[in-house]
């Protein structure tokens, strides 16, 4: 039954994996670690399913035609005051029950697929115990009923994100990588604390429930959110805003972006489970999850969500058609297919036929999950089989790697939004409901969208097109087949649910306020973006399909527009200039003076101090016993006399 | 009515007791330590009995831990004698100051 | 009574004396000597309190075998007639104004204290009465601390042992 507390199995076995393989992983369990967390995910994924199935079908909608959100259980944590505590729980609702779905069964895939691809790796079981802490902390944070809950479980996730970045950490890039992700990050969650302090401090709550209930209604607590202001704008603006930056800096918008791309470092399993699929979607569903507040307190707040989300989707597609390293391209994808889920969610308005957008992003997040994870593992098969990430050292490999292939196209053909695949459907909503409620966002988002096809089949025909030849005398000698079973099979299933999961009656699952939304699918709108992509993929044809240098001569064409691009609009550069030059110079130096003349000359004068006085009292403890005695005798006499002649009440 | 009571046997172990205290901080060779240690058990057993004998005269405990402390005082006396043997073994003195090989 | 009040006098200048002079006196056997009256001395207190019993175990015991132990072991360690070193002449009297304070101080408490006796009926201390409560198990009884401390005598025996067993040193 619903209400059953099994459903806290679905986090906890993979936190007992995690403390398994960590323990005992590299001694004892090795190879069968692989399996042990597989099997756990199995059960996992099942329960998830099965709860999901019984959410939607056998409970279903409540007398007023809603999804109930169900808090499964709560257990108090920590109680700062009557109200505010910081609860551990598991709330479900729908795109909770969406999100561990999404969540236990990429990570099934990524751990099935990483039999195969980690094979023979020296870490093998510590790999699987950092991927089983991930799965846990998303869990536990897609589950959660308190937004300190999210806040722990979103460090949780970062954690493990730095560690599954940093796995390779003989190699100094993954370290640096490991390290500029977890910094960035960081440097985005404290403002996402801030926001949950102001919106804790207003609302006098920190469960999400009440919070959103207390600020959407007209009561005290509104009033008073909406009173205080900051420079101008409204302590509900601000926290909301802060929140969103803690989300913009896991889901990689513009600024906060710089991180995903080298996350690319670790293990490609991890990026397509953390980096494409489940963690950089937390900014969207902790999104989604305050949703009422912003779309029904907050417009402005949601338009911040709009702006970034439109501009980080234009400005990654722009930059993939440039990059060269295969998974930096789906990372700036995926950062550009984000941005999509978000300013989805900001065009969206509250209930009915204005939720169209939080659908379509939920929706669109659902199929991004399925087919970025099969394109990762596509890439990952490719790198496993050139041995390379840059894209000049592949081509032609369609015939080496069939099944590779038709699946990586499959995934394609899904992100470029052609029909019947799933993204299409995803994709369409998300432009219906931008263009239903604002025009200039509708049309970036057109021609990002057209930009995305073309860059994604760049990135295909460069992979399994052009070059012919180079396979003929790089691969053959050491070819080694196009991989393992383990690593076809999540292929395949991916590519399967990539075509698939766009027939899913979305709307009837996931709406803002949980009534049932019919979505028309309306051929005539669709017509245009399906043209855009179209066009799109037959320019990437036209440019690389075979070897011909066309590209290489518009490149030259654009000159500094080209590589202003290819040096990703030189933001890294930018960051490395603000704090090399300016905060170094501006904010480290004195720093580092008074650290070492006042913070550092305060503890040594106490060092002194404390060194002085032992030299003087060294001579007490001179390791004779009777002057020890002497003291306890005259000290027993003194507390003696304390206590009978002066210690009187 | 006695003439004697309980505050003279008392004024007894107390001196006992103090010249006890006094020969332990002031004594240098640890067997004279000793036999003032054995001072002070004494007057802690002149106590127990005097105690007994005019408060509690109904019961037997102080008497009970008279002869409790007297076994005690007799093993305690015995590892004591034995330790100082083993340090006379070792350092040819049985001084408490020879014996800081322990001291830092 | 007057006998009796000459006899606790008499005790208990021997008591004390004996005790000022075994920790002062510079030749340890002499300390060894008057520590063996003192002790002695209290024997006779606890006669003259009618503590038959404990006045025989306390000579057993004491006179018989802690002093004993004490003089063998100066045997062991001392060449005959040597005197010992003599204390620190600061510390002797910083010692003994500290322990006069102390003894003035419980001087005092003891003479402003009203001692009172609990009433009921008396338990001579024969050695019936010891006996049978010592060695009963009931409200009273003694029975168990009995035990405990004999095998702490005997732990204590078997770690003098030990302690003072001559190790083969290593050839």
């Amino acid at each position: 039954m619903l209400h059953s507390k099994i459903i806290a199995l679905v986090p906890l076995l993979p936190f007992a994996v995690f403390l398994l393989t960590g323990l005992f992983g590299r001694k004892y369990l090795k190879n069968f670690s692989g399996i042990l967390g597989t099997l756990s995910l199995l059960v996992a994924f099942v329960i998830s399913i099965y709860t999901a199935y019984e959410y939607f079908f056998i409970q279903g909608r409540d007398a007023n035609g809603i999804f109930e959100k169900i808090i499964a259980f709560k257990y108090t944590w920590l109680q700062f005051s009557p109200g505010v505590s910081i609860d551990m729980g598991v709330v479900l609702d729908p795109i909770s029950i969406m999100m561990i779905v999404v969540v236990t069964f990429i990570s099934l895939m990524v751990h099935i697929y990483s039999m195969g691809y980690m094979k023979g790796e020296e870490r093998y079981a510590t790999y699987y115990s950092f991927l089983s802490l991930f799965t846990f902390s998303m869990l536990g944070l897609v589950l959660a009923s308190n937004i300190f809950q999210i806040y722990i479980f979103w460090e949780l996730v970062g954690v493990s994100s730095f560690l599954l970045i940093g796995f390779y950490y003989d190699k100094p890039s993954a370290v640096a990588a490991a390290k500029k992700a977890f910094i960035v990050t960081r440097f985005a969650d404290l403002g996402f604390l801030i926001g949950i302090l102001i919106l804790a401090f207003y609302s006098g709550t920190l469960d999400f429930g009440t919070l959103i209930e207390r600020f959407t209604t007209h009561n005290e607590y509104y009033s008073a959110v909406t009173a205080a202001s900051f420079m101008g704008v409204s302590a509900l603006t601000w926290g909301l805003v802060l929140v969103f930056i803690g989300g913009a800096g896991k889901s990689a918008m513009f600024p906060f972006h710089v991180w995903l791309p080298d996350a690319m470092e670790g293990p490609t399993p991890v990026s397509a489970l953390i980096h494409a699929a489940t963690m950089v979607v937390a900014g969207v569903y902790l999104v989604a999850r305050l949703f009422p507040v912003f779309s029904l307190s907050c417009p402005p707040a949601l338009e911040v969500v709009t702006y970034v989300g439109i501009f980080s989707s234009l400005f990654a597609a722009l930059i993939a058609c440039t990059q060269t390293d295969i998974k930096r391209v789906l990372a700036y994808s995926t950062m550009s297919q984000i941005g999509f889920m978000m300013f989805a969610l900001g065009v969206s308005g509250y209930g009915g036929e204005h939720g169209l957008g939080y659908m379509a992003s939920m929706f669109h997040l659902f199929t991004h999950a399925m087919f970025k994870a099969l394109l990762f593992l596509g890439a990952g098969a490719v790198i496993h089989f050139v041995h390379s990430n840059d894209m000049k050292d592949m081509g032609g490999l369609r015939k080496s790697m069939p099944i590779t292939h038709i699946t990586f196209l499959i995934a394609c053909l899904a992100i470029a939004g052609i029909p019947p695949f799933a993204g299409f459907f995803s994709k369409e909503e998300i432009l219906a409901a931008a263009y239903a409620n604002n025009k200039p966002v509708f049309v970036v988002a057109i021609i990002t969208a057209g930009i995305t096809a073309f860059y994604m089949f760049r990135l295909y025909f460069n992979i399994f097109w052009n070059k012919e030849k180079i396979e003929n005398h790089s691969h053959e000698e050491h070819s080694h087949g196009e991989g393992p079973m383990t690593m076809l099979i999540p292929l395949s299933i991916l590519a399967i649910c990539a075509i698939g999961v766009g027939f899913i009656p979305f709307g009837k699952f996931v709406s803002s306020d949980g009534k049932e939304l019919i979505t028309e699918f309306n051929p005539m709108f669709s017509l245009g973006p399906v043209v855009l992509a179209l066009s799109g993929i037959l320019l990437a044809l036209f440019f690389y399909k075979k070897a011909n240098g066309k590209s290489d001569k518009v490149a030259e064409a654009l000159g500094g527009i080209y590589r202003a691009t290819y040096k990703k609009f030189y933001i890294d550069e930018i960051y490395l200039f603000i704090t090399k030059k300016v905060v170094f110079n501006l904010v480290g130096r004195p720093a580092a003076w008074i650290d070492k003349n006042i913070v550092d000359g305060v503890i040594n004068l106490s060092a002194t101090v404390a060194d002085n006085f032992s030299e003087a009292i060294r001579p007490i403890q001179s390791g004779k016993v009777q002057q020890y005695a002497i003291y306890f005798f005259i000290g027993a006499l003194s507390f003696a006399v304390l206590f009978i002649y002066f210690w009187k009440n | 009515m006695n003439a004697i009571g309980l505050p003279q046997i008392l004024v007894v172990s107390t001196a006992l007791f103090f010249i006890g205290v006094y020969g332990f901080l002031t004594r240098r060779n640890m067997i004279s330590m000793l036999m003032s240690i054995e001072l002070i058990l004494n007057s802690v057993n002149i106590n127990f009995i005097a105690f007994n004998k005019y408060l509690f005269p109904g019961k037997l405990d102080g008497l009970f831990f008279t002869v409790i402390i007297i076994t005690i005082a007799a093993s305690e006396a015995a590892v004591a004698i034995a330790i100082i043997i083993n340090l006379y073994r070792k350092y040819k003195s049985i001084d408490v100051e020879d014996a800081n090989s322990m001291r830092f | 009574m007057q006998a009796s009040i000459i006899i606790f006098y008499c005790l208990a200048a021997m008591i004390i004396g004996g005790a000022i002079l075994a920790v002062t006196s510079l030749k340890i056997f002499r300390a060894a000597v008057f520590l063996l009256f003192s002790l002695i001395g209290i024997a006779g207190l606890y006669f003259w309190m009618n503590y038959e019993f404990i006045a025989a175990v306390q000579i057993v015991v004491y006179v018989g075998g802690i002093v004993v132990l004490i003089i063998f072991s100066i045997f062991l360690t001392h060449h005959s007639g040597e005197d010992m070193k003599s204390p620190k002449l600061a510390r002797s009297i910083f010692v003994a104004i500290a322990a006069s304070s102390g003894f003035a101080l419980t001087m005092l408490l003891i003479l402003q204290h009203q001692f009172f006796a609990s009433s009921g009926n008396v338990v001579e201390p024969t050695v019936k009465n010891i006996g049978t409560q010592m060695l009963s198990t009931t409200e009273n009884g003694y029975l168990l601390p009995f035990e405990v401390i004999s095998i702490l005598l005997l732990a204590a025996m078997i770690g003098a042992i030990v302690i003072a067993i001559k190790t083969k040193t290593k050839a």
